[in-house]
């Protein structure tokens, strides 16, 4: 089932790539793609034809914030990761939750550390939707976390507690 | 008024069988009338201080001159010793707070919207967040100015957590009173919203006071990072006594395109001018709108009435010096301790 829905996330990519030349306001949102923008413009369809979402669902673009190396070298491509599955009833993302996300082509567990949306009182919120991944068991595949990660996450246990073991800086 | 009363009184006593009855509470009527114009009578005559005047005025106002006698040299003759001890003395309390409260704590000024009104409820919250600024220092502050806020935090180490920023937003009525403060760190902006009168925030500070050009910082979002980049160690800057809160004019330049919202139709003071596509101009021209500026209507009904703030700020400047000065003999009491 799973990789059913991975075909159908990517499969809206594809159909756009022809508008490469299209111009860059279509990008729905200042995402941490925009960084290198130019480059992103160059090397894939980096655009996204519809509303910005306000919460973390299927085919939302992340940011992955650890230094594993298959995040770096998809920062380095330019492409973002893109949730493909969020793993709770309700399908949306939160502070915490566990997504599927492709990168290069591959699935990956990721959790959310970061999120733009508006927040709770206390709780911070990001300029980014930040995510660190993990292998299938749970563990991070980097070894540190180059950004600050909201120090209300250290309550929620589980295998969140091996990802804030990496935190350098908590908000 | 009371003689017209009388008239009717009597027309009634013709009329009705509960005449008697009637006529009594009327008389009463015309009794308090009379007896309070009597009253009120030797008042208007007293020297009657203005407490809308600042002090350095009624001083001023009350200094002996050259050509003045003091009405009580004059008026001596009258005074006789039997009389000493019976003459009103009126306590000379400023209880009007200062017109600025308005801005020092906008949060104790109730929602605008009347659908909102609680009068009740409003004067319980304004007690508890009196309660609480009797615990914890709630500084003046200002959008624009740069705080830090510790908030206990169960799971850190030191059970505080500790966030320095720019304010970009303040609002809130009552208990819900918040604000949004913003800093980068490690590169990733963060925003935090906390509330003034939440239990966990544990302390509140100042660490540079200043206003903006605009209500809301928002836009800084969509700024060069430099412009909401602050140390977290930062000194505390002080102010002269009773200076002005200084405005920070700086001007901000956008990023380019994309932003969060569309900055241009937003009449911003604090941004350098937006270079306009027709596709802007348009979209302004179509969002203007210009009939707000004469719509007194919409005015009244987003400001509180003024009668209605004197009456709430008096309230709160009167249980606040209470407050001050209850500190004060406890400070003095801990020092003798000591």
């Amino acid at each position: 089932m799973i990789a059913k829905v991975h075909h159908e996330a990517v499969s809206p990519a594809r159909h756009f790539s022809g508008f490469k030349k299209m111009s860059l306001a279509l990008i729905a949102l200042p995402r941490p793609v925009a960084q290198s923008t130019k480059r992103v413009a160059a090397t894939c369809c980096c655009f996204s034809t519809t509303q910005a979402f306000c919460e973390i669902r299927n085919l939302a673009r992340m940011r992955i914030v650890d230094n594993s190396a298959i995040g770096k070298a998809a920062a380095e491509i330019g492409k973002p990761p893109r949730v493909i599955n969020v793993y709770n009833k309700k399908n949306v993302g939160y502070l915490g939750d566990k997504v599927l996300v492709t990168v290069k082509g591959e699935m990956r567990r990721a959790y959310i550390v970061g999120l733009r949306q508006k927040q709770k009182p206390n709780v911070p919120r990001m300029d980014t939707n930040n995510i660190v991944l993990v292998d299938d068991n749970g563990n991070p595949l980097g070894n540190r976390i180059h950004v600050p990660v909201p120090s209300c996450l250290k309550g929620k246990g589980g295998d969140l507690t091996k990802i804030l073991s990496l935190a350098t800086k908590f908000v | 008024m009371a003689t017209s009363i009388a008239k009717v009184c009597q027309s009634v006593k013709n009329l009705t069988r509960r005449s008697d009855l009637l006529y009594q509470q009327a008389c009463c009527l015309c009794a308090s009338f009379s007896s309070s114009s009597h009253l009120s009578h030797p008042k208007k005559l007293q020297h009657v201080i203005n407490y809308q005047r600042t002090r350095a005025e009624v001083a001023r106002a009350l200094r002996r001159k050259q050509n003045f006698l003091h009405y009580e040299q004059v008026d001596k003759h009258r005074k006789s010793p039997l009389q000493s001890g019976t003459e009103l003395v009126q306590e000379e309390k400023e209880d009007v707070a200062p017109r600025e409260y308005r801005y020092v704590m906008p949060e104790f000024l109730p929602n605008p919207d009347f659908q909102y009104r609680d009068r009740v409820l409003e004067k319980m919250e304004r007690r508890d967040m009196l309660r609480r600024r009797a615990v914890i220092d709630i500084p003046e502050f200002y959008v624009g100015s740069i705080m830090a806020v510790t908030v206990s935090d169960p799971y850190s180490p030191g059970k505080t957590n500790r966030f320095v920023g720019i304010c970009i937003d303040r609002g809130g009525q009552g208990l819900q009173a918040y604000f949004v403060l913003r800093n980068v760190v490690d590169g990733l902006g963060v925003e935090v919203l906390y509330q003034l009168y939440n239990p966990t925030v544990q302390g509140i500070q100042v660490l540079k006071l200043e206003k903006r050009l605009d209500d809301q910082l928002y836009y800084l979002r969509n700024a060069p990072l430099e412009h909401s980049t602050f140390s977290f160690d930062m000194q505390p800057v002080t102010l002269p006594r009773d200076a002005p809160v200084p405005v920070n004019t700086t001007k901000v330049k956008l990023n380019p395109k994309p932003w969060e919202y569309r900055w241009e139709r937003f009449n911003l003071k604090g941004i350098e001018p937006i270079e306009l596509t027709p596709k802007m101009e348009r979209g302004i021209k179509e969002h203007a709108k210009p009939w707000e500026d004469y719509d007194l209507m919409l005015k009244y009904r987003q400001t509180v009435n003024e009668d209605e703030e004197r009456s709430i700020m008096t309230e709160v400047f009167k249980e606040n010096s209470h407050i001050e000065s209850q500190r004060k003999s406890s400070r003095t009491v801990l020092r003798k301790k000591k």
